[in-house]
């Protein structure tokens, strides 16, 4: 039993790169709770996607034993948070669980976009903020400039902050004591009815759903019977632990406690991370407060390659949302692509994240329509509907307006490129807002700009017109009412619907020019001639000609050899039997896939 | 020639013989040949005549085709010992084709004599092209002036029926130097004249050399060449009876239209492939290993597949409609016209029926409705023969 007075509960904020995960690393060695002979790079990066990014996904959790200065042993629960901006909804869980927030930020690169925003809502949360300078190490460091960025952020002296190398190790145990000074311990009522925040989840495939939780009030027993208060479902605690960070067996957590819990539940939907654990026997009243329902802001479509795969594909969904209680999804069906699902994400990474772990952890080949956003129609009986896929938006004839959502993008750049960013920015629809300077050489700006440039290629041309060195964060804002158009693409006169596009009327003709001209170059050679042609209702605006291949036979069938014919014929034939048919044009998978690639400059 | 001739070879007897040796591999062939290993060349021929003696009685022949590699290459009376096997084992009909692949380099009067009275009377060279530049690209050994004096000889010695085979579309060709070679060919008055488009077979130095960035042959140079052949072989009398075969009336290469025709034919030598009695199978591919086997008294062959039931309609399709008399009615005809593949061939006019017949009317394209034929299923109620060899 531990006394929360000596319980301290924090996550960690960092932008991708500032040092996280090697901070958690010596954490774990100066707290012994890893010895040298188990200990590899990044411990808490457990996904392989993790490791090869360096970026951190999934909340993980540790509980570390620290003697502090006054000769007490204290209980750090460090709670692992992802860096990026699309999972913040994943840091405001991993917050909730806590009492403070660490802010490690690189003494070379300063306070970034994504950092900034993930501080706020540590604030907001009434967190106590820990803030660090890590890589002091670095030739390139610049530690007194990077205190006086943070200060301008969250305030306080500049003086307190904590100067360290996590690559070396200076400076982290002075950290470590920072943490036991300055986060508040847990203040919860151990008589009270049980209270316990399921902060994560995940599936193994030998234990059925892991919880992580945090012990709020009361008493968590192994073994006793438990109430998730917000799907009211029952389910007796058949194991409960620390995370040290293996999972060690206890028989009782209490209030400031941090953990996990297993139950024997097999079903990914049954447990929702965000809900309130309590006692069946001794419910409490009220639930803890629960999270914003994380809203999906990008969409995209994604069909197997392989038809047969259909439900493959929904189980491996269903298996995901278990560790992303962000993903949502519903059927959709291409007559280009045959079944598939138009998935909701948080944003671009998240999108690629989860397509990239569909196709590698479920084995999966998928084809990706363009990411759109959730547009709102305006309809004659004066109803709104919102639709989420370019082949739901009605004619101009049935529908009286469209808009938008919008974003608050907040980008922190070096000020010379200011110049460059409010071109690109105007170029992308974008109003300027605010902006502030950090220190004389960084600035932030503040801008209103529409959520599907930001989709499209936004990021990636702000990332090379300054060098890599502005960072995007954006939040939801309203939706606004602009001049829509749906561009349709034909393949020999018949639309594709998977490459259908809303766009700005100002944008349609450069859509249009952009998809012919790539379609043209992707798809093989057919018998006849094969226009592709971009339309804005029933308005050409551009076209574009595959030419009828003129030679397809093999020189000669020599020395009576029409086996070997038949082999080489065939191995065509199956070539062929993967191609999609649009009409009587075949059209090859990655056709598809390159297609809509958005890299690539509109 | 009528359609009834070109279907007549189906009930033919042919015999294929392979000689594999080369003075040199050219870089884009990929057939069973070897080059400087003229010393294996006696116990080889002893090999092929210890297959012809074993193999079964039949015939008589109405045509035989030595190919390679290069017949012309190995020593005459080697090539005689192997025809005097044959006629033993199944003999030749009254006015038997009996054909031999010949290079321009060593086609001397004297060869010539001697390979006419070994019994050969159809001689088709590789003359490939008439520009020296494109000749050397090929990696061939002989110059342009060599196929005139090599078909000269040929007609000093008496051979009457004299092919020519081209290839087109290399590196270093041009319209014009195409142009020039069809010219310079028509004018030496072949009988017979192979077109072939230069193809980058996997595994060739051509296929190296293009994956390292060489230039590929152009699909749409060669239609434009193939075009041109057709255009200036017709205008001197040359006839086209398959994709890449013209003629003049009645000098169709006999072999060539039995194999097409779904035929039986016999074939001997290293990778050799036969169809006999429903069957088609092949012989081991590398010449020491057909050398071992023969030399060991075990069979050659390496491989076979049986042709019956659909599969044989499919097949008579497949072989048949590289002709441009194309086949005759049957079930496989009808399966092909009734699939949505079989309508696109015939609203793009790749196929058409013509009088009964189902004919390939842009032979570019042939493999479109090859692939089409290799699909195929059989009508509802078709019933299968039984497998007697189980194989």
């Amino acid at each position: 039993m531990t006394n929360q007075a000596r319980i301290r509960n924090f996550s960690i904020i960092a932008h991708i790169d500032h040092g996280k995960s090697t901070l958690a690393d010596r954490f774990l060695e100066l707290t012994g709770a890893v010895t040298g002979r188990d200990m590899r790079e990044q411990v808490l990066d457990t996904m392989d996607l993790e490791r090869e990014r360096g970026i951190t996904i999934k909340a993980q959790t540790v509980r570390l034993r620290h003697l502090a200065d006054d000769g007490e042993e204290y209980i750090l629960n460090l709670i692992d948070t992802p860096g990026h901006v699309d999972f913040s909804y994943e840091v405001s869980r991993s917050l909730a669980a806590c009492e403070g927030a660490l802010l490690l930020v690189d003494a070379a690169q300063g306070v970034q976009a994504q950092t900034l925003a993930n501080a706020y809502l540590a604030v907001e949360a009434g967190l106590e903020v820990v803030p660090a300078i890590n890589k002091i190490d670095l030739v390139a460091a610049d530690p007194d400039r990077v205190a006086g960025e943070i200060t301008n952020v969250i305030g306080g002296s500049s003086r307190d902050i904590v100067r360290i190398s996590a690559k070396t190790g200076e400076g982290v145990l002075e950290l470590l004591q920072r943490l036991v000074d300055q986060v508040p311990p847990p203040a919860g009522e151990t008589e009270a009815p049980l209270r316990a925040l399921v902060f994560d989840s995940y599936y193994d495939a030998y234990r059925g759903v892991v919880c992580y939780l945090r012990v709020v009030d009361g008493r968590l027993r192994s073994g006793s019977r438990l109430r998730f208060m917000a799907t009211g479902e029952s389910h007796e605690a058949t194991e409960i632990g620390f995370l040290t960070p293996s999972a060690q067996p206890v028989n009782l957590l209490e209030p400031g406690d941090v953990g996990y819990l297993i139950t024997g539940v097999k079903e990914i939907d049954r447990i929702k991370v965000g809900d309130t654990l309590t006692d069946a026997a001794d419910p409490a009243r009220d639930a803890l407060p629960g999270y914003a329902e994380p809203k999906p802001m990008v969409f995209s479509g994604l069909f197997p390659t392989d038809g047969d795969d259909f439900e493959r594909l929904r189980e491996a969904l269903e298996k995901l949302r278990l560790n992303d209680g962000s993903l949502t999804w519903e059927p959709e069906t291409s007559r280009a692509l045959g079944f598939g699902f138009r998935v909701g994400f948080l944003g671009l990474l998240h999108m690629e994240i989860v397509r990239e772990r569909l196709e590698r952890e479920y084995d999966l080949d998928l084809v990706a329509t363009a990411p759109s956003v959730a547009y709102r129609v305006a309809l004659p009986d004066g109803t709104v509907s919102e639709i989420k896929s370019p082949q739901d938006l009605p004619d101009p004839g049935s529908r009286t307006g469209v808009s938008e959502p919008y974003v608050r993008a907040m980008i922190l750049a070096p000020s010379e490129y200011v110049g460059p960013i409010m071109e690109l920015v105007t170029s992308k629809r974008g109003e300027m807002g605010n902006m502030s300077y950090l220190s004389p050489e960084r600035v932030e700006l503040d801008y209103r700009i529409p959520l599907a440039e930001i989709v499209f290629d936004f990021f990636d041309l702000l990332k090379s017109r300054t060098k890599g060195y502005a960072s995007l964060d954006y939040e939801p804002d309203e939706y606004r009412e602009t001049d829509l158009v749906k561009v349709d693409i034909l393949l020999n006169g018949q639309p594709v619907d998977a490459f259908s596009a809303i766009v700005h009327r100002d944008k349609a003709a450069a859509y249009g020019k952009t998809m012919t001209t790539r379609l043209r170059a992707l798809i093989p050679r057919q018998m006849f001639d094969v226009p592709i042609q971009a339309a804005v209702g029933g308005r050409i605006i551009s076209r574009e000609t595959v030419k009828a291949k003129r030679k397809d036979v093999t020189a000669k069938c020599y020395g009576g050899d029409v086996t070997r014919k038949k082999k080489l014929l065939s191995k065509q034939k199956e070539g062929k039997k993967r191609m999609k048919m649009v009409g009587s044009v075949e059209v090859p998978q990655e056709a598809f896939v390159a297609a809509l690639r958005v890299d690539d400059e509109v | 020639m009528s359609v009834f001739d070109v279907d007549r070879h189906a009930d033919m007897a042919a015999a294929y013989v392979h000689v594999p040796f080369c003075s040199a591999v050219c870089p884009y062939c990929d057939f069973a040949v070897v080059a400087g290993a003229d010393d294996l060349a006696g116990r080889y021929i002893d090999a092929v005549i210890a297959e012809i003696q074993a193999s079964d009685r039949w015939g008589p022949l109405d045509a035989v085709y030595f190919g390679g590699g290069t017949p012309s290459h190995v020593d005459p009376s080697l090539l005689e010992r192997v025809l005097e096997a044959l006629r033993r084992r199944h003999e030749f009909t009254e006015g038997a084709e009996i054909s031999l692949e010949a290079n321009p380099e060593d086609f001397g009067i004297d060869r010539a004599e001697r390979l006419l009275s070994a019994g050969f009377n159809r001689v088709s060279f590789g003359a490939q092209s008439f520009d020296d530049a494109v000749l050397g690209r090929l990696g061939r050994r002989h110059r342009a002036p060599d196929i005139g004096v090599s078909v000269d000889n040929a007609r000093r010695a008496g051979f009457e029926n004299i092919s020519l085979d081209l290839i087109f579309g290399a590196a270093d060709e041009s319209d014009r130097s195409w142009a020039e070679t069809l010219g310079r060919a028509v004018a030496l008055a072949p009988d017979h004249v192979s077109c072939y488009a230069l193809t980058v077979e996997p595994g060739t130095p051509l296929h190296r050399e293009v994956k390292a960035g060489a230039d590929a042959p152009d699909p749409d140079t060669q239609a434009d060449r193939y075009e041109l052949a057709e255009q200036l072989l017709a205008e001197a009398g040359l006839t086209r009876y398959e994709v890449s075969n013209w003629s003049l009336p009645g000098y169709e290469c006999r072999y060539n239209l039995t194999v097409w025709a779904q035929g039986q034919y016999e074939a001997y030598g290293n990778g050799a492939h036969r169809f006999r009695k429903g069957v088609r199978s092949h012989n081991v591919r590398r010449v020491d290993a057909y050398i071992d086997r023969m030399e060991k008294g075990s069979s050659p062959v390496s491989g076979r597949e049986r042709i019956t039931g659909w599969n044989e309609e499919i097949d008579r399709l497949f072989v048949g409609m590289r002709r441009a008399a194309g086949v005759g009615p049957g079930p496989g005809v009808e399966a092909l016209l009734g699939t949505p593949g079989g309508s696109l061939l015939l609203r793009e006019r790749i196929i058409e029926v013509d009088d009964g017949r189902l004919v390939v009317r842009r032979p570019l394209l042939s493999d479109e409705v090859h692939r089409q034929i290799l699909d195929l299923q059989p009508p509802d109620g078709w019933v299968e023969p039984a497998d007697p060899d189980n194989l």
